[in-house]
């Protein structure tokens, strides 16, 4: 292997935007390499989306180094598109056109040749299990649709990196299912994702490693299961209560019965490792909670633990 | 330059499925103008005796409107499509994700804008020599006049349009920037007829240029000197606008 085939596909060092006073990155370092998905995980305006646009070409940085498949993104920015694949966070279809059209139009803005597109189209729409729908309209079809069709004409060119930004938001549950399991099958195809989320079980279920932020900065990174190890317990122990705030004396009764306490609106968190023990004394200690819950620990704790707050607002 | 047209293959797509309904008003509408004007006020106005530059005032007036339709399409282009392209539909958004470049995207949209106003002013050229309005060959001068009457307002309107959060201005624009233009740069009467500060107002317009080369084209008394500095001086309005896009929108697209 030569020394160009082992460097990071993107490369940030102290990445910084800035739109006037307000810091969207405030020096951010990660590397990705080919053949990751990579996720960036945080709450909204945690500058995930600012990141992906300047990876994306289409956003200069303020201050820091990013190199993009090796290359300059102020020099090379037109190269760099041309190797990319965006699935950007708005539709950007047009949805008087169809599906058809749609892809051609796309793939066209590539330069590539109309047959190339349309053998590319044929196989990427049956992909994204859209081969009934290529001569439909964008307009009619559904949320999940018209995700899996961005999807579809983001991968025309064939990219060495596909960006994904917030890939299922606003999808209902089933069709978030439909378009993970097609990002699963470019995943195990060998293909480099880049994707920025705010939901926990997507970045569970998609990465490899991550990156999250909050406030404009990296405040951990590692895989899933590292950072779960890292920031929480194996287990989570939730019990939940009628009013907003649970009794004041509490935490002080159980204090002891678990590694770390969490108290949120309505709810305790006892961060544990054996979480039906620890559920089992607290109600020897006779606490009476609305609920019991013992689940394993995600993400979600991960980012309470590193920033004592929610990561979507509930 | 490959790239450009990559772009304006876009807007070509995107325009088959509308095509006949312009088709029928660029028709229809030329019909209506000059009927109404060279026919029926035309009537009262060869009767005064007096007719502007001596000639039938449908001959005066159609190469008036000819400008003006240049200038209106134009503006149109230019205004909600530039708009929506940012804000609603997004294509830019989504050519600007591709090898396409900035300079690209706005080429590549001028460019259409351009064919939609040389196409509008052929068809309204071919009616007012179906009128017998047209009285030199050098008429066939007025469609690269159309041309760049059109780019002379299609170019800055853009430019200006991709500074616009929503459409709002455009009316405002139309009212008291195209309206007035449209009325009083020459279109239905000589601006000599004008006092003399409105004169050179309307002197200072691209319309008022557009309005008479077109005119000195369709009327066969075209000066050299005069019609170079007719194209110098929209040549010069296209050319500040289309920097002024290319900054508009790199602001606008590339935050």
């Amino acid at each position: 292997m030569d020394a160009a085939t082992q460097l990071p596909l993107v490369h940030a060092r102290g990445l910084v935007k800035r739109f006037g006073d307000l810091v969207a990155v405030d020096g951010i370092d990660f590397d990705v390499q080919k053949g990751e998905a990579f996720g960036f995980l945080g709450p909204n305006g945690a500058g995930k989306s600012s990141t992906m646009r300047m990876i994306g070409c289409v956003s200069p940085p303020s201050d820091g180094t990013l190199r993009v498949l090796g290359l300059d993104p102020l020099k090379s920015g037109a190269d760099i598109r041309a190797r990319l694949g965006v699935v950007p966070q708005e539709d950007t279809l047009d949805m008087e056109l169809t599906v058809r059209e749609n892809m051609l139009i796309y793939g066209r803005y590539f330069g590539l040749p109309r047959k190339t597109v349309h053998e590319r189209s044929e196989r990427l729409l049956e992909f994204v299990q859209l081969e009934e729908r290529v001569d439909s309209k964008v307009e009619p079809l559904s949320g999940g649709m018209k995700r899996r069709l961005t999807i579809a004409r983001s991968l025309i060119n064939d990219p060495n990196i596909l960006l994904l930004d917030e890939p299922t938001t606003g999808l209902d549950p089933q069709a978030r299912h439909v378009v993970w399991d097609r990002l699963h099958e470019l995943k195990h195809g060998g293909a480099t994702l880049l994707l920025t989320t705010h939901y926990m079980d997507e970045a569970e279920q998609l990465c490899d490693r991550l990156v999250v932020m909050d406030k404009a900065k990296i405040v951990a990174e590692g895989s899933p299961n590292e950072l779960i190890r890292r920031y929480s317990t194996r287990e989570v122990v939730e019990l939940r209560f009628a009013t907003d705030r649970p009794p004041d004396d509490l935490a002080a009764r159980i204090d002891g019965l678990a590694r770390r306490i969490e108290t949120l609106s309505g709810r305790l968190l006892l961060y544990t490792d054996d979480g039906d023990r620890t559920a089992e004394r607290v109600h020897e200690l006779g606490v009476q909670a609305q609920s019991t819950l013992v689940r394993r620990s995600t993400l979600e704790d991960v980012f309470l633990h590193l920033t004592g707050r929610t990561l979507v607002d509930e | 330059m490959t790239y450009a047209l990559r772009s304006y293959e876009f807007w070509l797509t995107y325009y088959r499925r509308s095509w006949r309904g312009t088709l029928a008003t660029s028709i229809v509408n030329p019909i209506f103008y000059l009927g109404a004007l060279g026919i029926g006020l035309g009537t009262l106005v060869n009767r005064s005796g007096s007719t502007p530059e001596g000639v039938k005032y449908l001959a005066f007036v159609a190469p008036g409107v000819l400008a003006a339709t240049a200038m209106q399409v134009a503006i149109t282009e230019a205004s909600w499509p530039v708009l929506g392209s940012i804000r609603w539909t997004r294509i830019y958004h989504a050519m600007l994700a591709t090898p396409l470049q900035i300079r690209h995207i706005v080429l590549g949209h001028q460019g259409w804008m351009a064919t939609r106003v040389i196409s509008s002013c052929a068809v309204y050229l071919a009616v007012i020599a179906a009128f017998g309005a047209v009285h030199s060959w050098l008429a066939v001068f007025a469609l690269p006049a159309c041309f760049l009457i059109g780019l002379a307002f299609s170019a800055p309107m853009a430019a200006y349009a991709a500074t616009r959060e929503n459409d709002g201005a455009f009316v405002v624009v139309n009212r008291f920037a195209i309206i007035p233009m449209f009325l009083f740069s020459g279109t239905f009467f000589p601006v000599s007829r004008l006092p003399l500060v409105l004169r050179w107002v309307a002197y200072g317009t691209p319309s008022w240029h557009g309005v008479d080369l077109c005119r000195s084209l369709t009327l066969g008394r075209a000066h050299w000197g005069l019609s170079l500095l007719h194209v110098g001086y929209l040549a010069a309005w296209a050319a500040a606008g289309l920097l002024a896009a290319l900054y508009t929108y790199r602001r606008r697209l590339m935050k």
